[in-house]
């Protein structure tokens, strides 16, 4: 079985710092690191390939070359191959061109049975990616997913929603994005990070001359999406006391609830 | 001369760190409370690749350098130094001499289902008479058709009673002194091999350590490791490497209660204001800090030595010797600057206290490495 899992790197934005004179993130000093719904998708994988050793999991990204880092630890997690799309004119990118160009690599990749994403990234929040590179290759897709059970050719997944699940059965090859309900990452190992440090390159860099693509299809001239203006809402501090007693107190709380429209008046 | 670690130091450094944060530190004050061997925490270590971690992958271990080991030891020690000290006895004092002294049967049958962490290891040199003078072994192994027959007793064994497989010294020739001494290997299960008394300790309450009894105990010839009359210099070798991990240990235990007591310090408010404010408390961190880098130097140096197959065995005693003994300081200027809490089981830097102890004594005491130090040193 051939499975495909695409990550970013990220912005460890759960420790996020923000510079309260300009109101901008500070990026100085903040890790790099996998996009946590992403590490989800690759435990997936690694899961069907503990438990057959035939299956192939190939881990794709797009970014700069720093990005090797994240996917040499994919390889130290137990993936088989490493492929990372970077060149200038991939910069600038929204989630349209980003799709068509991890499209292209696996097109040139194919077949594949099964591809994973995350469900979002928590840098840019989208959750577009993985649905719209199911519609570039044409194949069926469930995002979302808390749980998947292979059997067959076909898969049974438990679509997250905010009330309950929703049961989806399709056959592959079909794209799932995971959810942080599906499992629990595995830590990298260390049999895995001697061999991939000592192999020469274990990631392979693809540019746009590898790809069967063109220029205006990629990076920020393929990109529709036109960011109009970036601002930090301001914050506020307000804070306010109430006093009396505990029913006074929650009758007053009550009562700035209502004037604040966060319940029915 | 280069400090910095490699790419593969870093990425073992980065695994154990998350791994001790999340799988080991949760359970190691109840570990300590319970004097419960840690099960999972090496089923898990096994999974992870770590026991055997410094083995050659060709005898089933990971293939990683000695510096990384080192590594290991020392952020799992951070958290629990029981679980750091499992993982230094089974690679340090049973994989180590197997992957030296063994024949390649032996290393068939035992190194490698150990390396792969499929078995537990343990080293059993010391007697209730014979601690730092090893060479009055009283345990007793006769020559007999086949093989030898053993009576006898160790005590103080690290790993025992769970671990497997055992490396086991007694003396073969009673005339020869430290000549007359050979090492064996010996499989738990075996007719006439109990365990018995469990010790109660000050601390590393997680660790097993046991009396081994020997009772007739027959061993085949095949399970001779090195050759007869050998043993004595088989024990001081693997000492020397287990002084690497020992050490590791201690920079560990240092490091782990200097990260809480920074923490504590930050939070922790007198005359309005955080303690960490006050310069008594500042120079007090920075003279732990210090110690604790120069520890790891130390460690780091050592290892990197044996790794590069240098003499080490004068590194490794001034890297175990400074390395405990700036446990001992650290642990004990945490407890201080955390006041009556730190003398309380509500924070970690109690037991971290009582754990640093026993890394100036198992494995040769700092009066060991001084004879050792010295010896080099003066000549």
């Amino acid at each position: 079985m051939n499975i495909l899992v695409c990550i970013k790197q990220v912005p460890d934005t759960r420790e996020i710092r923000v510079d309260l004179e300009t109101g901008t993130m500070i990026r100085k000093g903040v890790p790099s690191i996998i996009n946590p719904d992403d590490l989800h998708a690759l435990e997936y994988a690694l899961t069907l390939k503990d438990e057959d050793p035939d299956t192939h999991v190939v881990v794709l990204s797009m970014g700069p070359l720093q990005a090797k880092e994240a996917l040499i630890e994919c390889l130290c997690m137990g993936a088989d191959q490493a492929i990372l799309l970077s060149d200038r004119a991939f910069g600038g990118a929204d989630t349209w061109a980003t799709a068509n160009t991890l499209a292209a690599a696996v097109r040139r990749l194919q077949p594949f049975d099964l591809i994973l994403c995350g469900q979002q990234a928590i840098d840019g929040d989208t959750a577009q990616v993985g649905p719209q590179l199911a519609e570039r290759l044409a194949i069926p897709q469930i995002t979302y997913a808390q749980s998947v059970r292979l059997e067959n050719h076909s898969v049974q997944v438990e679509r997250q929603m905010e009330d309950g699940y929703q049961l989806v059965k399709a056959d592959l090859p079909i794209l799932i994005t995971a959810t942080r309900k599906l499992n629990q990452p595995r830590y990298m190992n260390i049999r895995d990070i001697v061999k991939v440090h000592q192999a020469d390159d274990p990631v392979q860099v693809w540019g746009l001359e590898d790809l069967d693509l063109d220029p205006g299809q990629v990076g920020l001239k393929g990109s529709p999406t036109r960011v109009k203006r970036s601002f930090s809402p301001a914050a506020s501090s307000e804070v306010r006391f109430f006093s009396g007693t505990a029913d006074e107190m929650a009758a007053s709380l009550i009562d700035s609830f209502r004037t604040l429209n966060l319940i029915e008046k | 001369m280069d400090f910095s670690l490699t790419s593969t130091q870093t990425s073992i450094q980065q695994m154990v760190r998350a791994f001790a944060a999340r799988e080991v530190k949760p359970t190691a004050a109840v570990t300590d409370e319970t004097c419960a061997f840690p099960r999972d925490n090496v089923q898990k270590m096994q999974r992870y690749g770590l026991m055997g971690m410094n083995v050659p992958t060709e005898f089933g271990g990971a293939g990683a350098d000695d510096i990384s080991y080192a590594i290991a030891v020392e952020e799992l020690s951070k958290v629990c130094a029981t679980t750091g000290v499992i993982l230094s006895a089974h690679n340090s004092l049973f994989c180590d001499p197997l992957l030296k002294f063994g024949t390649p049967a032996q290393q068939e049958k035992y190194l490698i289902p150990a390396a792969n962490g499929k078995t537990l290891g343990a080293f059993a040199l010391t007697e209730p008479n014979a601690g730092t003078d090893a060479a009055s072994q009283v345990t007793r192994a006769r020559k007999v058709d086949g093989g030898y027959r053993l009576n006898g007793s160790k005590i103080f064994i690290t790993n025992a009673g769970e671990a497997d497989v055992y490396v086991v010294f007694a003396m073969t020739d009673p005339s020869k002194g430290t000549r007359g001494i050979s090492a064996f290997i010996l499989e738990k299960g075996w007719e006439g091999f109990s365990f018995g008394r469990v010790e109660e300790k000050m601390g590393i309450h997680g660790s097993s350590t046991r009396e081994l009894i020997f009772q007739d105990v027959f061993i085949p010839q095949e399970n001779l490791l090195g050759e007869e009359g050998k043993g004595f210099k088989i024990a001081m070798v693997t000492l020397d490497g287990g002084r690497i991990g020992i050490a590791a240990q201690a920079v560990g235990i240092a490091q782990g209660a200097l990260d809480e007591t920074i923490a504590y310090i930050k939070q922790r408010e007198q005359f309005n204001q955080p303690i960490s404010k006050f310069q008594a408390v500042q120079f007090t961190i920075a003279d732990m800090q210090t110690q604790t880098s120069a520890a790891r130097l130390l460690t780091y140096q050592a290892a990197d030595a044996k790794t590069r197959g240098l003499p080490y065995s004068n590194l490794a005693a001034m890297a175990k010797l400074f390395a405990s003994e700036t446990a001992g300081f650290v642990t004990n200027k945490a407890v201080q600057l955390h006041g009556g809490y730190g003398y309380t089981r509500e924070y970690p830097v109690e037991r971290m206290m009582r754990d640093a102890k026993i890394t100036e004594i198992y494995e040769g005491t700092s009066e060991v490495q001084r004879m050792v130090i010295s010896s080099h040193a003066i000549g």
